[in-house]
């Protein structure tokens, strides 16, 4: 069922946006698209909007962040998901981390809100339109975006873990 | 037929004094430090699983009421001791340092747990590592989490503190030294 999902919706996205999608494939049972950052809204409007595909509903989002990939270090992954007939897909976008800038989804779903400040709260990613957009999590003062990967994890004010078994 | 036993109860022993009929002269500071000790109103600042082992202290079977702790006091201006059970994140940190600031003398604090002491497993950005960096710790308590009989000696450890500090900590200079390093007034 999920290989005819793949089919059906790359059907019709491809009909609508031509060279926009720029990959769809199955991640194991999992229909993934790679979108072009310029028409990442209109693509999920569409979905949306669409009577037959109908994704009403926006499951979960997050930050991406891959520091090898030369121009596009930075993307946003969307999970949506048509509740009447349990139908999941999975959308990606890439973007260079110099404008790490993409349009909000807030006007299409309302719990994109909180989910983008996150996305901007751990990674920066600027989120056009956005109504609020600042911290979510962290404390305010923070002045970095620590789930970028030039940050260490570890606190580094922390001076009980420098022998060797720790390995600081 | 059931016998009548003997109770086991304990009470608090009288301080070194001299005795005679119908007087007991004794120190003050070992009066006030008795009462301070048996009485101590705890407030649990619990914000993980350290938080729960503590209810089981608080609870029957390990019972902190028979040290004198049973009242939990959620207003800071009227604790005598702070508890510090769990994860304190950096965002929490100023939230911490308030409800301490805002506790009137004499005071104690007790750490509780490997978070609480040292960050513990939460080696990261986003969590404090010790309380202690931000307000002083008179007890630690180490293990992840505990168990309630380790909760006790703490509070015990505690009460030998009550018992043995004079009456006015507050006006002594190491207190006021050691409140100047962390910056609290």
């Amino acid at each position: 069922m999920s290989n005819t999902l793949l089919d059906n919706v790359n059907e019709k996205l491809k009909a609508k946006f031509g060279e926009g999608i720029l990959s769809a494939e199955m991640h194991y049972d999992f229909p993934v698209f790679t979108i072009r950052k310029d028409i990442i809204h209109d693509v999920i409007k569409f979905l949306k909007e669409d009577e037959e595909l109908a994704f009403g509903f926006l499951t979960t989002m997050c930050g991406l962040h891959y520091p090898d990939n030369a121009g596009h270090e930075m993307g946003v992954m969307y999970q949506l998901h048509n509740m009447p007939k349990n139908y999941r897909i999975r959308l990606k976008t890439f973007f260079a981390i110099a404008d790490p800038q993409i349009p909000t989804i807030t006007d299409l779903y309302a719990t994109a809100n909180w989910m983008e400040r996150q996305e901007f709260d751990f990674f920066g990613i600027i989120f056009k339109g956005h109504p609020n957009l600042k911290r979510i999590l962290n404390m305010d003062e923070m002045t970095y975006h620590p789930m970028r990967k030039e940050y260490p994890v570890e606190d580094g004010t922390r001076e009980d873990k420098d022998d060797k078994m720790f390995g600081r | 037929m059931s016998t009548i036993q003997k109770s086991k109860i304990e009470l608090a022993k009288a301080p070194e004094g001299i005795e005679g009929p119908g007087f007991f002269a004794t120190q003050i500071d070992k009066v006030v430090g008795m009462a301070r000790a048996n009485s101590l109103w705890p407030l649990p600042f619990a914000t993980s699983c350290c938080g729960i082992e503590f209810m089981a202290t608080m609870a029957s079977t390990y019972d902190l009421g028979r040290f004198g702790a049973e009242r939990l006091s959620f207003s800071p201006r009227q604790a005598d001791l702070l508890m510090v059970m769990g994860t304190i994140s950096k965002k929490m940190a100023p939230v911490l340092r308030q409800v301490y600031e805002q506790m009137a003398e004499p005071k104690w604090v007790l750490s509780m747990g490997a978070c609480a002491s040292s960050g513990g497993v939460f080696d990261t950005y986003s969590v404090l590592q010790g309380i202690d960096r931000i307000i002083p710790v008179d007890v630690y308590i180490p293990g992840c989490p505990p168990r309630p009989e380790q909760v006790l000696d703490g509070i015990l450890q505690i009460q030998e503190l009550a018992k043995s500090e004079s009456i006015r900590r507050r006006d002594t200079e190491e207190y006021k030294n050691m409140l100047a390093k962390y910056n609290i007034e």
